[in-house]
């Protein structure tokens, strides 16, 4: 009875949180100091589901009650679902036999909010500090921060968490007033400072005292839904750019809206999750935060959207055709990185491996650099290359031509037999 | 063309390089005892592993390689792919060629190649890290069976001392038929008796400890609700975890 009755739960309350896309467990430098159990110091994606997502932690609501009624939300007061919560014991026991197990790196511990926002959020500070302070647990602790909750409860929070993270929910406010008017960016805004503030204090504190304690050693996320809302690439992006400088973010995860109502502010129920934009939102997530572009080279005024046919870096490059060609053999780093085919990788085996010799195409394909896209843009060691003014449009073309991108339905240029 | 022959382990390897110094052998293989093809043609010579011998081409190679240079090698050398022996002397013989460090020279086919083969097991090894799927026996001993494409256990063990510090465990290659134990204070590489305790699918079911079928039970139907139906791409699912690993996996049985 009480078997069926903790797997009832869990299968409620992982359903509800399935939709926060956070997964990682890396970028904390928690050790197992005290021969207890679990190590936080590098990240592994345990399986993965049938749609593809990492399973890292075990993501869980405390609760799926909620005051509140935001429309995307599966958990939203007025959904007619089935409702449960799990105890302090419960959570904490989960979290204890599924690390020992290896099914998982740690807990990422999410709450629909009831009665208010401290009452949810001493709760779950209480489960990080029994799971570090009772059971020894070392492993990876992601806590969602609830707007609201007092300063007091957040700094402890920091103390026994990893990462700390306070979801902004839609890109805009606009788009928050129209689909969660109980939320507002302000009380969003004021915990990420809060937990800011803290960690650039700790730092310091750190530099004095060597044992001074960890504060969400991985740092801070965000995530945002969309598609649920109009806002364009460029409002989305622009958005996640000013979190990440105002708030030294680790990451921000964009969530493709899952349509979970019929409620007549959202798009219907039958409309497929904007998985290919999803991707596209991360390339320029990447581009800006590895391969040092600047939000406005990637999207502006003229355009607002990122192309989906092909990734935000190859579009960059014919539009700015003048940089190119560059040779490989001669170009600074920061310049290789920015062309299409090449990655930060593969970029610095380049720098490093000409040092011994000129590279020809026969090196870059063997360094794994995809020259079917790169060969339009470089030259090598080599007599062979691009020789053709080609257009930016033309290039695209022949690209995709030859490319087999899962996402295309159709090949372009593809002759019929008939 | 003369192929010597070797033990398959390490030192036997780097034995089998100082003789080819030693006896400035230039048309020459190396191949472990359990791959060799019968082959009328080749001349042939047994290598008996020799730690002193070893331990000179050893030193020499550290002097040459930056830090973690020779733990590569040991690393790609666990690959063991037929015939990467070869590439691997290919390897040690640049590298003893010149004063320079050669490690960084992607335009080298032998740098290129290792770099490649240590992708491949280290692939491997951080799979491992995630795929060991423990099951709590009735004694508390948390036992874990593996079939690694490579023979990674040597370079997983530091990683579950850490982390399981408050646990005794077993991760068991079955390929390859020995494991790792670790009993609370050290991890020692062990082998089991399979065919005299019957220790079939059943048994194991019987000497689980009391709550081990409910985590079981409980982890399926995490692992069945976290998914996004609407999200479906079976493609990138097998990519990230190809069914060769299916049978070891909790969540896939």
């Amino acid at each position: 009875m009480n078997d069926e009755r903790i797997r009832e739960k869990l299968s409620i309350l992982a359903d509800a949180a399935k939709y926060d896309v956070s997964c990682a467990s890396s970028g904390s430098k928690r050790k197992n100091h005290n021969k207890g159990l679990g190590d936080a110091s590098n990240g592994i994606c345990h399986t993965y589901t049938e749609d593809g997502r990492c399973v890292s932690l075990l993501k869980i609501l405390l609760t799926n009650h909620c005051i509140f009624d935001c429309a995307y939300c599966v958990s939203r007061k007025s959904n007619d679902i089935k409702r449960a919560a799990f105890t302090v014991q419960e959570v904490v026991d989960l979290t204890m036999n599924f690390y020992r197990r290896n099914y998982i790196e740690g807990l990422f511990l999410s709450s629909g909010i009831f009665k208010d926002a401290d009452f949810t959020m001493e709760r779950l500070v209480r489960i990080a500090k029994k799971l570090r302070t009772e059971h020894k647990f070392n492993g990876y602790i992601h806590l969602k921060s609830i707007p609201g909750a007092s300063d007091e409860l957040m700094r402890e929070a920091g103390l026994y968490a990893d990462r700390l993270s306070v979801n902004l929910e839609l890109p805009t406010e606009a788009g928050l007033k129209l689909l969660a008017p109980d939320k507002n960016q302000k009380d969003m805004i004021k915990p990420m400072n809060f937990i800011k503030n803290e960690i650039i204090l700790r730092k310091e504190e750190k530099t004095l005292f060597k044992k001074a304690p960890l504060f969400a050693p991985a740092g801070q996320s965000t995530q945002m839904v969309i598609g649920a809302t109009p806002e364009n690439d460029r409002q989305i992006l622009y958005t996640a750019n000013h979190f990440y400088n105002s708030f030294n973010l680790k990451r921000v995860y964009y969530s493709g809206y899952v349509p979970v109502s019929n409620d007549n502010r959202l798009p219907g129920l039958s409309t497929a999750v904007p998985m290919v934009r999803e991707n596209r939102l991360y390339q320029a997530d990447w581009l800006m935060r590895f391969y040092g572009f600047n939000v406005r080279e990637i999207v502006d005024q003229n355009n607002p959207h990122l192309d989906l046919d092909i990734d935000p870096k190859l579009s960059w490059a014919i539009r700015n055709l003048q940089h190119f060609p560059i040779d490989i053999n001669k170009a600074d780093l920061q310049l290789i990185v920015r062309v299409p085919g090449i990655g930060v990788e593969s970029a610095k085996k380049i720098v490093s491996g000409r040092k011994f010799g000129k590279l020809n195409w026969e090196h870059l394909k063997a360094m794994g650099i995809a020259v079917n896209r790169a060969r339009y843009f470089i030259v090598c060691n080599s007599q062979d290359f691009e020789r053709r003014e080609l257009s930016g449009t033309k290039i695209k073309q022949f690209i995709l031509a030859e490319s087999q991108s899962k996402y295309l339905k159709q090949k372009p240029n593809q002759l019929s037999l008939f | 063309m003369i192929t010597l022959i070797y033990d398959g382990t390490f030192e036997g390897l780097l034995t089998a390089v100082f003789e080819i110094y030693e006896h400035k052998l230039t048309e020459v293989s190396i191949c472990p005892e359990h791959l060799l093809k019968p082959n009328f043609f080749d001349a042939k010579r047994s290598i008996v592993s020799d730690t002193v011998k070893a331990n000179r081409v050893l030193k020499g190679l550290h002097q040459r390689l930056a830090a973690g240079g020779v733990q590569r090698l040991y690393a790609a050398h666990l690959s063991e792919i037929a015939g990467e022996e070869d590439n691997l002397l290919g390897f040690i013989r640049y590298a003893f060629s010149t004063n320079e460090t050669i490690e960084q020279d992607f335009g080298n086919k032998y740098v290129m190649r290792l770099s490649y083969v240590l992708k491949l097991v280290r692939r491997e090894k951080h799979r491992m890290e995630a795929f060991v799927r423990f099951q709590k026996m009735a004694d508390g001993i948390f036992y874990a069976s593996v079939e690694p494409d490579f023979n990674v256990l040597p370079l997983i063990l530091n990683h579950f001392k850490k982390r399981y510090a408050d646990q005794k465990w077993i991760i068991y290659d079955i390929k390859r038929a020995y494991g790792i134990y670790y009993d609370l204070q050290d991890a020692v590489f062990i082998q089991l008796n399979f065919a005299s305790s019957k220790q079939d699918g059943k048994t194991i079911i019987s000497s689980y400890s009391e709550d081990e079928t409910l985590y079981q039970a409980l982890w399926k139907d995490y692992f069945k609700h976290v998914n996004i139906p609407a999200r479906k791409n079976t493609k990138l699912h097998l990519q990230h975890v190809p069914k060769r690993y299916w049978k070891h996996l909790t969540e896939k049985i």
